[in-house]
């Protein structure tokens, strides 16, 4: 039962209150310049949280024997292996997208979510532990990018997965929505500084929920104690 | 006994923000007229819808603040920014620019960061770089002045233009740009930037229509209606004089070093002077109380930094204008530059720090 419990915490630390994007802000790179699209976010998101899973187990397997003066170097040492296998696998299956993602997919390896969560919680933790919350991390990541993506390319384009054809194949080209017809493009939303406003609507609004969360909460408390202190006063 | 607690300039008669901003309003209005002669209706349309757009963008967003909606609403700021950034319109841009423009003034730029007087960027100025390089052919599709358009153009063919795209006749806005000769006329800034990328000289480019016979048709009478509303504002004592003064001064010395080494590729420091929104930045826009330096010395600072940069990116930038980018960035440095010109307080010495 336990253990459950930990699963559940870490799945609420990466996707929600310790997430990569919006809390951590790390991997802010990556995240700004090529989330333009859905596709470019999605296959970007997809990468990052494969090699985060594998960087987070190997790092974990291997943690009895790295000496901690050199422990850095030897973590990114895996996750520039993991890095390249990626890179290899999108030149291969999907080279088009490999082209659009560019430079950004090599620097999967400087992202600083991965190499955090390796020295923050992976050599410190049993494999399984580790790889779940590589897990989470990844998708809280990936959740970001995707959102991040989908509001600037309908701002900019008009349109939600375009180019999906490049990430799942043929048959995805009918993911295409068009969501509306623009004579010109929103070139903001397109360009890096657009997603940075974005980004900080989005904190802005996970800000918010938190504290409609928080104000919710705390009236409980606040009843109980009141009803103490009525009972010690009484006799 | 009220003391009254307040940051520099140490002001004691205690001017509403309403009183100083309709000041201001009522000094652009020589420039606006000189807009409205020499360039047609354009401005005043886009002036109007961008007040409109901003009265309603700060009401709404001011009733979510919960804040005093009626003295925030008319103190003016928020008329202010939308008349600059009206002015500052190419005048056959499409309405929805300057709804766009507006909008992200008041709501972006100005109340996200806590309202007036919190706002780190100038918000007409932000508004318009987001709309030069979110929608960089509307606006830099400049109408030429009236006397050298080959069609006619009144106020209602005006507001055709610009809320359909197309005159009564069925002209589009570049056709209007288009001279008798059959070629598009620029900005005097813009020929003469085009003008040098092709290679011929700036005395070659002086023939050019636009320039017409001084530095540019229409363009110099609205900076010099503008120097005359910025004059009237520092009699007033509206606005310092040292920003205006060490801003003009160095974009002065800036394009005279330049012209004197070659007189060729670099125009000529009036050239700098009476085009695009120079008198409009040195008097209205630069001088904003709050994104600008405090300080007497930090003023001429960021002076002397904007008309550097002015003339920098004017020279050497991809955009023909400059004031915009240069307010910018000087808004960016104004926070260090008061770091290091703070005064010294009375009575310390100059070397403790």
């Amino acid at each position: 039962m336990k253990l459950n419990e930990e699963y559940k915490e870490l799945a609420w630390q990466g996707l929600w209150k310790n997430n990569p994007g919006l809390v951590q802000l790390l991997g802010l790179c990556p995240l700004l310049a090529v989330t333009s699209t859905v596709t470019n976010a999605l296959g970007l998101g997809i990468a990052t949280l494969f090699v985060l899973i594998c960087s987070n187990a190997t790092v974990s397997l291997v943690r009895q024997w790295v000496p901690k003066e050199v422990r850095i170097p030897i973590f990114v040492l895996i996750i520039a292996s993991f890095v390249t296998c990626v890179q290899l696998l999108m030149n291969a299956y999907t080279f088009s997208l490999y082209q659009n993602l560019g430079i950004f997919l090599p620097l999967i390896v400087t992202n600083c979510a991965i190499i955090g969560r390796a020295e923050a919680y992976a050599s410190r933790n049993p494999v399984k532990q580790a790889s779940f919350d590589g897990l989470m991390m990844g998708l809280g990541f990936l959740a970001v990018l995707f959102v991040l993506g989908a509001v600037r390319e309908v701002l900019g384009q008009g349109t939600l997965f375009d180019g999906a054809n490049l990430l799942l194949g043929d048959w995805a080209s009918i993911l295409r929505i068009e969501v509306y017809q623009l004579d010109t493009q929103f070139l903001l939303a397109i360009l890096p500084p657009g997603a940075f406003i974005a980004m900080g609507f989005f904190i802005a609004l996970k800000n918010v929920i938190d504290d409609k969360i928080a104000q919710a909460i705390p009236k409980k408390q606040e009843k109980t104690i009141e009803r103490v202190r009525v009972n010690f006063d009484a006799p | 006994m009220a003391f009254w607690i307040a940051s520099s300039p140490h002001s004691h008669i205690q001017q509403k923000t309403s009183a100083l901003m309709r000041l201001v309003i009522y000094a652009t209005i020589p420039g606006i007229f000189a807009q409205w002669y020499f360039f047609g209706w354009g401005n005043l349309i886009h002036i109007s819808l961008a007040v409109i757009t901003a009265l309603v963008a700060e009401f709404i967003v001011l009733s979510l603040r919960e804040k005093k909606i009626t003295q925030q609403l008319f103190d003016g700021s928020a008329v202010l920014t939308a008349v600059l950034i009206g002015i500052s319109l190419p005048a056959l841009a499409p309405w929805w620019i300057s709804v766009i423009g507006a909008v992200f003034a008041i709501v972006v730029v100005k109340q996200l960061y806590g309202g007036l007087g919190h706002n780190p960027f100038n918000p007409a100025m932000a508004a318009y770089v987001m709309l030069l390089i979110s929608f960089p052919v509307q606006m830099t599709s400049w109408q030429p002045p009236l006397e050298l358009m080959s069609i006619g153009l009144d106020g209602v063919n005006t507001l055709f233009v610009i809320f359909t795209d197309f005159t009564s006749d069925g002209y589009s806005v570049e056709q209007l740009r288009s001279h008798i000769d059959g070629f598009t006329m620029a900005t005097p800034l813009d020929t003469v930037k085009t003008n040098l990328t092709i290679g011929l000289t700036i005395t070659e480019s002086m023939n050019a229509p636009v320039i017409g016979e001084h530095f540019g048709l229409g363009w110099e009478w609205i900076n010099a209606a503008f120097l005359v509303g910025g004059i009237f504002l520092i009699y007033k004592k509206a606005i310092d004089w040292t920003t205006p003064a060490s801003f003009l001064l160095s974009l002065f010395i800036c394009s005279l070093i330049a012209f004197i080494i070659s007189p060729d590729s670099n125009a000529s420091t009036m050239f700098h002077w009476f085009n695009g929104a120079c008198m409009l930045g040195a008097f209205f826009i630069l001088t904003d109380p709050v994104t600008g330096a405090t300080s007497t010395k930090g003023r001429v600072v960021y002076g002397i930094l904007a008309g550097f940069l002015v003339f920098i990116i004017r020279k050497e930038g991809g955009y023909p204008d400059a004031v915009a980018f240069s307010v910018l960035l000087c808004n960016m440095a104004a926070p260090l530059i008061d770091q290091y010109t703070r005064p010294r307080t009375y009575g310390h010495q100059g070397s403790e720090r």
